[in-house]
C-alpha cells in the first residue's frame, strides 16, 4: 500500500496555495508542517475529496498505483481523523464502530469487542461517546477509523487537544496500529514534537524539506 | 487543468428535483391564484359569465361606500402593527440579551409561536371587553361599575383591538427568528465591543448589532408586514365592523349568493394585492431613511448609558404585557369553556360545568382528526421537500439560489385573500374543491416556508465533518443522510415538523375556501363560532385549538429528550 | 332563524339544470329508503348555536338507527354560504354529485334558489310523515315570506320573533315600538340589534316597519311595486332618534342573535330578542342567561315564520336527504325540537292529526321559566315579501354601516 501525490498543487482564485509531490511507502509517516492557515488541511481535504468547490485542484492522486483523484470520498478507502474525534452523538460507542464495519464483515459484534479491547477499552461499547475522555475519543475514533478497512490514514492535527502526557501515548499508539497494517500514514501538525516521534520526511505545503 | 471531481461537491442524484419541485408546488398555486383574481377583477371569467374584458369590477368596488376606511384601516392596521412589534422585539433584545431575564422572556414567549392567530385573538378580545376581566378585576372596588360600562374596545373603528391582538402575535414570531438570526452576526461580541467602548447596553447594541441583525430578519418583517394588513380571522374577531378591513369585506362579497359580487372580491383581492405591494415599497423606502438616519445616529459617537436605567425596565413591562395578554387571555378561554353562570362583575363564575365539553365531544373528535390529518399529512410532505432542497444545497456544495430563497417566502407575503379565491375556482374546476387532499396540498403552501425557516439554520449549521467523517468510512451520500445527518438532527427536524404542523393547524381562509366548507378543522369551527359570541362554546374550541399544537410542540421537545437520553452530545 | 339574506339576483347566464336522471321519487317511499341506506347526507345547516348543534348531532343518531344513513352537519357561519356552493357548482358544470345534500333555509336564500330553480322536487308533500303537517293552522308551511313553497322545502319549526328583557332592571317591558323608543331615551345605552345585513338585525328593522307603515299590505308586494323611500322615511327617522342612545351610541353592533344574546347575559344590555321563544328558557336552565330574563311580545304582534329543509338540484345523495327531511317531521323528533331544554322550538305538526302516544309527548313538554304560554303569544306578522330584506339592509349598510 503507498499513497503518491503526483504535482499536485491547490490554488485558490488563480493563487496557488499548496504544491508538492510526495511518496509514502507502506507503515511511513509522512509529515507536514506549516503555521495554521498554510493550507494543510486543504490539502487533507483534496486528498480525501473533500475540497470546496472554490479550490481548484491539479495533479494525480494515487493509491496503491491507481489514480483516485476523480473518485467520490466513499470509495477513496482513505482514512481521516481530525483533532476533535467527531465521534457520531446520536451513537453509542459500538455503534460508531459498527458505522465503519463494511456490510460483509463476519462477526460483527466480536470484531468491535476485539477492537476495544486494542484500545484497552473493554466494555466501552454501550458508553455515550459524550461522556468519554479525550484520550478515549481519540482511541476509538482510530478504532473506527480502521475498522473501515482503510488503504491510507491522515491525521489532521489528532494529537493537538490531548494534554503533553497523554498525547505522547495516544500518538505511539496511532503510529503503532498504522505501521502493523501498513498504512501510508500523512500526518498535519504544527507541532515539532509530533514531527519527531513521526520519523519520517517533514515537509512544507511548498513541497520542501523542512528541518526540525 | 482542475479536476472538477475532486471537489466535494457530488451529482445531486434525484435530489436535484426536489427545487423544481418546491418552486412548483409553493409558486404555482400562488401565481394560478393571482391570475385566477386579476382575470375577474377585470370581468373576465366565463363560468360566471364574464366573457369580455371590462371594468365593471372596478366601478362596482368604487361604489362601495366603506372603501376608503377600509383601506385606510388596512394600511394603518399593518402598518402599526409591524412596526410597534418590531420596536418591541428589538428593545426586548437590545435591553437583555445574553441575561437570565432574557432566556426567561424567551421561554415564556416562545410556545406562543405555536398558538393559532384566533386563539390569541378570542383571548384578548376576552380581556378587553368591557365586561371582560380586566374591567370585571377592577370593578366595582376601583371603577364603581356594578355593570359593564358603555365604551367601545374590541372592534373599535380605529383597529386599536385589532393592532393590538397582532401584536401581541407577531412578537414571538420576530423573537424568535431574531434569535435564529444573532448566532449568524457574532451579536454577543459585537455587543460587548461596543459596550468596552462606553456604550450603554440598548443604545450599543442599537448601533452595533441591531443593522445586521434587522438584515436577517427582514423577509420575515415582510411576512408580518403583509400578513397583517390582509389578515381575516383576527380581523373577523378584534377588528371594525363599520366598514370592516379590506380583506373581511373580501371574503364577504366572496360568500354573497349574487355571484356578481365575486368580480367585485376579485377586483377588491387585485387591489388589496397592490396595496401590499405597494406599502413593501414604502417600507423599502422606509428601511432607507431609517438606515442613513441610523448611520448618522451610530456615528455620533453618543453613548447613551443614561437610557438603560429606562429602556430596560420598559422592555421588561412590553414584554410582560404582551406574554400576560396571551396567558390570561387563554386562561379565560378556558375557565369560560367550564362555567355555569359568570355574571359581571364575578372574577370567577358561581358554578362550573362540563356541559359544552360533553356537548361537543363528538364535533370536537371529528374535528381533531381531520385537523390532525390534514396537519401530519402537509407537514410530512414539507418536511420531504425541505430536506430534499436542503440536501442538494449541501451536494453540490452550493448555496440555494437567492432568488429560490426568496421563492419560498411568496406565499408569506403574497396576501392569502388575493389568491386563494382564484384557487379555490381553479380547484372547483379541476373537481377537487372539498376533499382534504386539495385542503392538504393548499396548507403546504404555507406550512413549507415555515418549515424550511426552521430546519435551514440548524441544518447548514450542522458540522459537515461528520459527512467527511462517515464518506471516508466507506459510507455513500444516502447512508450518510439516513444514519448520520437526519438523527444527529432529530430535535431540529421534530421542531420544524411542529412548527409546520402549528401552521397548518391555524389556517382559516385556505381551508375554509379549499375545502368548500366541508373540511371542519378545529379553525374553521372555532372562527365560525366566533361571530356567535358564545363564549363558553368558543372556549371550548380555542382551547383544543391551542392544545393540538402544544401538544405536538410538546412531543417535538420531549421526545428527542427520551431517545437521546443517554446520549449527552444530543443535548440542545 | 336563519343568518344574513344577501342581495339574491342570480346571474342570467346561469342556464337551466337538467335533472338527474335517475333522482328518487318520494312516492315510492320503499326504493327511497333502500336507495338511502348507506349515504352519508350533507346537511348545511347554521352551526353558531351549541343546542342546535346538538340536536342535528341526535338526529343524525336516530337517522343512522332506524334508516342507516349518516349524517354530517356543515356547520355554516352563514346559510348564504351553502347557497353560493351550489351556484358556484353549476357555474362549474357540476349538475350532479353536488357538496350539499340538504339546507336549512328559508326567507330570500329560498326564494332565490327557488327562482334559479336550483331546488329538487316538488318533494315536502309527498313525505310519508306529511299528514301530519297541520296547514291550516300554520299557513306559514306553504308559503314563505309571500313566496308559495310548492313542495320545494320540507317546513320544521315555527318562529317567533320574542323580546327579552331583565326583570331585575326593567319594570314595565316597552311593548309597541313607541314604547320601546322611549325606553331608548330613558336607557341610553342599553339596547342595540345586530348588525344587518344580519338576519336578525334586519327583522327588527322589518319588525319595525310593521309598526309605521300606513298600511301594512305595501309589504307583501316587491319593494319596487311601491314609493319605496317614502315607504321606509319613517323607518330611518325612527333610527336616527334611536342611533345615539343605542349600546356604544351605534358605533358597534352585535354581530348576531348569540352575541346579542351574550350582551344580555353580560349584563351590557337590558333588553335583546330572538326568534326563538323557548331560547331564553332554555338558556337560563343552562345557566347562560340570569333567572331574571323573562319575554314579552308587542302588542301589534311580532314576526313569525318557518324553516325548512330544502335539497339541491345537483345534492349527490337524494334519498338519504328525503329520509332525513321525513324523519325531521316524526312526532317524536318534533316533541324533541319542542323541549324547551333541547330547542324550544314549535312545531308545525297539528295535535288533532296524531295519534294518543304521540300527542302524549307534547302534552309532556313544560313551557319554561320565561317562556309565555300560547294565549299571551299575540299575533304572528306576516314577513313581508324578502326584497324588503335585501333592499332594508342594503340601505341599512348605506346609512349606518359605515362610521362616519
Amino acid at each position: 500500500m503507498t499513497l503518491e501525490l503526483d504535482r499536485i498543487t491547490i490554488a485558490r482564485d488563480g493563487a496557488p496555495l499548496v504544491s508538492l509531490s510526495a511518496r509514502i511507502e507502506p507503515g511511513q509517516v509522512l509529515t507536514l508542517m506549516g503555521p495554521s492557515g498554510c493550507g494543510k488541511s486543504t490539502l487533507l481535504a483534496a486528498i480525501i475529496g473533500a475540497l470546496p468547490p472554490v479550490f481548484a485542484l491539479s495533479g494525480r492522486i494515487l493509491l496503491e498505483g491507481r489514480d483516485v483523484t476523480a473518485l467520490p470520498i466513499e470509495h477513496r478507502r482513505i482514512g481521516i481523523l481530525f483533532q476533535e474525534a467527531t465521534l457520531f452523538p446520536h451513537l453509542s460507542v459500538a455503534g460508531n464502530l459498527a458505522f465503519a464495519q463494511p456490510r460483509r464483515t463476519p462477526d460483527r459484534g466480536a470484531r468491535i469487542d476485539e477492537a476495544l479491547a486494542e484500545a484497552g477499552l473493554e466494555g466501552f461499547g454501550p458508553r455515550d461517546p459524550a461522556t468519554l475522555s479525550g484520550g478515549q475519543r481519540a482511541r476509538v475514533a482510530l478504532m473506527r477509523t480502521l475498522l473501515a478497512e482503510p488503504r491510507a490514514l491522515l491525521l489532521d492535527e489528532p494529537f493537538s487537544g490531548l494534554d503533553t502526557d497523554r498525547r505522547a501515548r495516544i500518538r505511539d499508539f496511532v503510529f503503532q496500529r498504522a505501521r502493523e497494517r501498513g498504512l501510508p500514514v500523512l500526518l498535519v501538525t504544527h507541532d515539532a514534537e509530533d514531527a519527531r516521534a513521526a520519523g519520517g520526511h517533514v515537509l512544507g505545503v511548498d513541497g520542501l524539506e523542512t528541518d526540525l | 487543468m482542475p479536476v472538477r471531481a475532486t471537489t466535494g461537491a457530488r451529482p445531486p442524484g434525484a435530489v436535484a428535483l426536489f427545487p423544481p419541485l418546491t418552486v412548483l408546488l409553493l409558486a404555482g398555486p400562488v401565481l394560478a391564484g393571482v391570475a385566477g383574481v386579476l382575470l375577474p377583477a377585470f370581468g373576465f371569467m366565463p363560468a360566471l359569465g364574464g366573457h369580455a374584458l371590462s371594468l365593471d369590477p372596478w366601478r362596482a368596488l368604487w361604489a362601495w361606500p366603506g372603501l376608503a376606511a377600509a383601506v385606510r384601516l388596512s394600511v394603518v392596521t399593518g402598518l402599526a402593527a409591524t412596526a410597534i412589534s418590531l420596536a418591541i422585539t428589538l428593545l426586548i433584545v437590545a435591553a437583555w440579551h445574553g441575561t437570565r431575564s432574557f432566556a426567561l422572556v424567551t421561554r415564556a414567549l416562545s410556545p406562543l409561536l405555536s398558538l393559532p392567530h384566533a386563539a390569541a385573538a378570542f383571548g384578548l378580545a376576552f380581556l378587553i371587553a368591557p365586561s371582560g376581566w380586566i374591567a370585571r378585576a377592577l370593578s366595582p372596588w376601583a371603577t364603581g361599575w356594578d355593570r359593564p360600562p358603555d365604551f367601545l374596545s374590541v372592534n373599535d373603528p380605529a383597529g386599536l383591538a385589532l393592532i393590538a391582538g397582532l401584536v401581541i402575535k407577531e412578537i414571538p414570531f420576530l423573537l424568535l427568528m431574531t434569535l435564529a438570526a444573532l448566532g449568524q452576526v457574532d451579536a454577543t461580541r459585537s455587543a460587548l465591543v461596543a459596550r468596552t467602548m462606553g456604550y450603554g447596553r440598548v443604545s450599543g447594541w442599537m448601533k452595533a448589532v441591531a443593522p445586521r441583525v434587522y438584515a436577517q430578519i427582514r423577509l420575515p418583517v415582510f411576512a408580518v408586514l403583509a400578513y397583517s394588513m390582509s389578515v381575516v380571522d383576527v380581523a373577523l374577531i378584534l377588528g371594525p365592523t363599520r366598514p370592516p378591513t379590506l380583506a373581511v369585506q373580501i371574503v364577504d362579497w366572496m360568500n354573497r349568493p349574487d355571484l356578481s359580487h365575486r368580480f367585485t372580491a376579485a377586483a377588491g383581492a387585485a387591489l388589496q394585492l397592490a396595496l401590499v405591494v405597494g406599502i413593501l415599497a414604502l417600507w423599502f423606502a422606509g428601511e432607507r431613511l431609517a438606515g442613513a438616519l441610523g448611520r448618522c445616529w451610530a456615528t455620533g459617537g453618543a453613548r447613551g448609558r443614561r437610557l438603560d436605567p429606562v429602556l430596560r425596565p420598559l422592555a421588561l413591562v412590553l414584554a410582560g404585557i404582551s406574554a400576560g395578554a396571551v396567558f390570561l387571555g387563554l386562561a379565560g378561554l378556558a375557565i369560560w369553556s367550564v362555567a355555569g353562570m359568570w355574571r359581571f362583575p364575578d372574577l370567577i363564575p358561581e358554578s362550573f360545568s362540563l356541559r359544552h365539553w360533553q356537548g361537543q365531544a363528538r364535533g370536537l373528535g371529528a374535528a381533531v382528526q381531520v385537523t390532525a390529518l390534514i396537519g401530519v399529512a402537509s407537514t410530512l410532505a414539507a418536511l420531504v421537500l425541505a430536506v430534499g432542497c436542503l440536501e442538494r444545497e449541501f451536494r453540490i456544495r452550493r448555496p440555494t439560489d437567492r432568488r429560490l430563497s426568496a421563492l419560498i417566502y411568496l406565499p408569506l407575503i403574497v396576501p392569502q385573500v388575493a389568491f386563494l379565491p382564484g384557487l379555490t375556482t381553479l380547484a372547483l374546476v379541476a373537481g377537487v374543491g372539498g376533499t382534504v387532499a386539495a385542503v392538504a396540498v393548499a396548507h403546504l403552501v404555507f406550512v413549507l416556508p415555515y418549515v424550511f425557516l426552521a430546519l435551514s439554520d440548524p441544518w447548514r449549521a450542522w458540522d459537515t465533518r461528520c459527512a467527511t467523517v462517515g464518506h471516508s468510512l466507506g459510507a455513500g451520500p444516502n447512508r450518510v443522510l439516513w444514519a448520520i445527518r437526519l438523527p444527529m438532527l432529530t430535535r431540529a427536524l421534530l421542531i420544524a415538523a411542529a412548527v409546520g404542523f402549528a401552521t397548518s393547524v391555524a389556517q382559516y381562509l385556505p381551508t375554509l375556501l379549499v375545502g368548500a366548507g366541508r373540511v371542519a378543522t378545529l379553525t374553521t369551527e372555532a372562527v365560525a363560532l366566533a361571530a356567535s359570541g358564545n363564549r363558553r362554546l368558543i372556549g371550548v374550541w380555542a382551547v383544543m385549538q391551542m392544545a393540538l399544537p402544544f401538544t405536538v410542540f410538546a412531543l417535538a421537545l420531549g421526545l428527542p429528550a427520551l431517545i437521546f437520553a443517554r446520549r449527552r452530545g444530543m443535548a440542545p | 332563524m336563519l343568518r344574513h339574506i344577501a342581495p339574491i339576483t342570480l346571474v342570467a347566464a346561469l342556464s337551466l339544470p337538467l335533472p338527474a336522471l335517475a333522482d328518487p321519487d318520494p312516492a315510492d317511499w320503499g326504493a327511497v329508503l333502500s336507495e338511502a341506506r348507506g349515504q352519508t347526507v350533507f346537511w348545511n345547516a347554521w352551526g353558531g348555536d351549541p343546542r342546535i348543534n346538538a340536536f342535528i348531532e341526535q338526529v343524525g343518531d336516530m337517522l343512522e338507527d332506524r334508516h342507516g344513513v349518516r349524517l354530517t352537519h356543515v356547520r355554516l357561519a352563514d346559510t348564504a354560504d351553502a347557497v353560493t356552493r351550489v351556484v358556484a357548482e353549476r357555474s362549474a358544470g357540476r349538475d350532479s354529485g353536488g357538496a350539499v345534500d340538504v339546507i336549512w333555509i328559508n326567507g330570500a336564500n329560498f326564494v332565490s334558489m327557488k327562482d334559479n330553480d336550483l331546488l329538487f322536487g316538488p318533494f315536502a308533500e309527498a313525505l310519508p310523515n306529511w299528514r301530519y303537517v297541520d296547514t291550516e293552522a300554520n299557513p306559514a308551511v306553504l308559503t314563505d315570506f309571500t313566496v308559495p313553497v310548492d313542495g320545494l322545502g320540507a317546513p320544521w319549526a315555527m318562529f317567533r320573533m320574542v323580546f327579552e328583557y331583565d326583570s331585575a332592571a326593567v319594570s314595565e317591558p316597552p311593548r309597541s315600538l313607541d314604547a320601546l323608543r322611549n325606553w331608548i331615551a330613558a336607557n341610553p345605552g342599553r339596547f342595540t340589534y345586530p348588525q344587518p345585513p344580519d338576519f336578525l338585525g334586519t327583522s327588527f328593522l322589518k319588525q319595525a316597519m310593521w309598526g309605521l307603515v300606513d298600511d301594512p299590505a305595501v309589504l307583501m308586494g316587491p319593494t319596487d311595486a311601491v314609493d319605496y323611500d317614502a315607504v321606509t322615511a319613517p323607518l330611518w327617522a325612527y333610527l336616527d332618534e334611536i342611533t345615539p342612545n343605542l349600546w356604544r351610541q351605534g358605533r358597534a353592533y352585535p354581530a348576531n342573535e348569540p352575541a346579542l344574546g351574550q350582551l344580555l347575559a353580560d349584563g351590557e344590555i337590558d333588553i335583546g330578542f330572538a326568534f326563538n321563544p323557548g331560547r331564553a328558557s332554555a338558556a337560563i336552565a343552562d345557566g347562560e342567561l340570569p333567572g331574571t330574563i323573562r319575554t314579552f311580545v308587542f302588542e301589534q304582534g311580532t314576526l313569525g315564520n318557518s324553516s325548512y329543509l330544502s335539497i339541491p338540484y345537483n345534492a349527490a345523495n337524494k334519498a338519504g336527504a328525503l329520509v332525513l327531511a321525513n324523519l325531521i317531521l316524526d312526532p317524536e323528533v318534533q316533541a324533541l325540537a319542542q323541549d324547551p331544554d333541547v330547542l324550544g322550538f314549535q312545531t308545525v305538526l297539528g295535535m288533532h292529526l296524531l295519534d294518543n302516544e304521540d300527542r302524549a309527548r307534547f302534552e309532556a313538554l313544560e313551557l319554561g321559566i320565561a317562556t309565555l304560554p300560547p294565549q299571551d303569544m299575540g299575533i304572528a306578522l306576516d314577513e313581508p315579501h324578502p326584497s324588503w330584506m335585501t333592499q332594508l339592509a342594503e340601505d341599512w349598510v348605506t346609512r349606518y354601516g359605515i362610521a362616519d
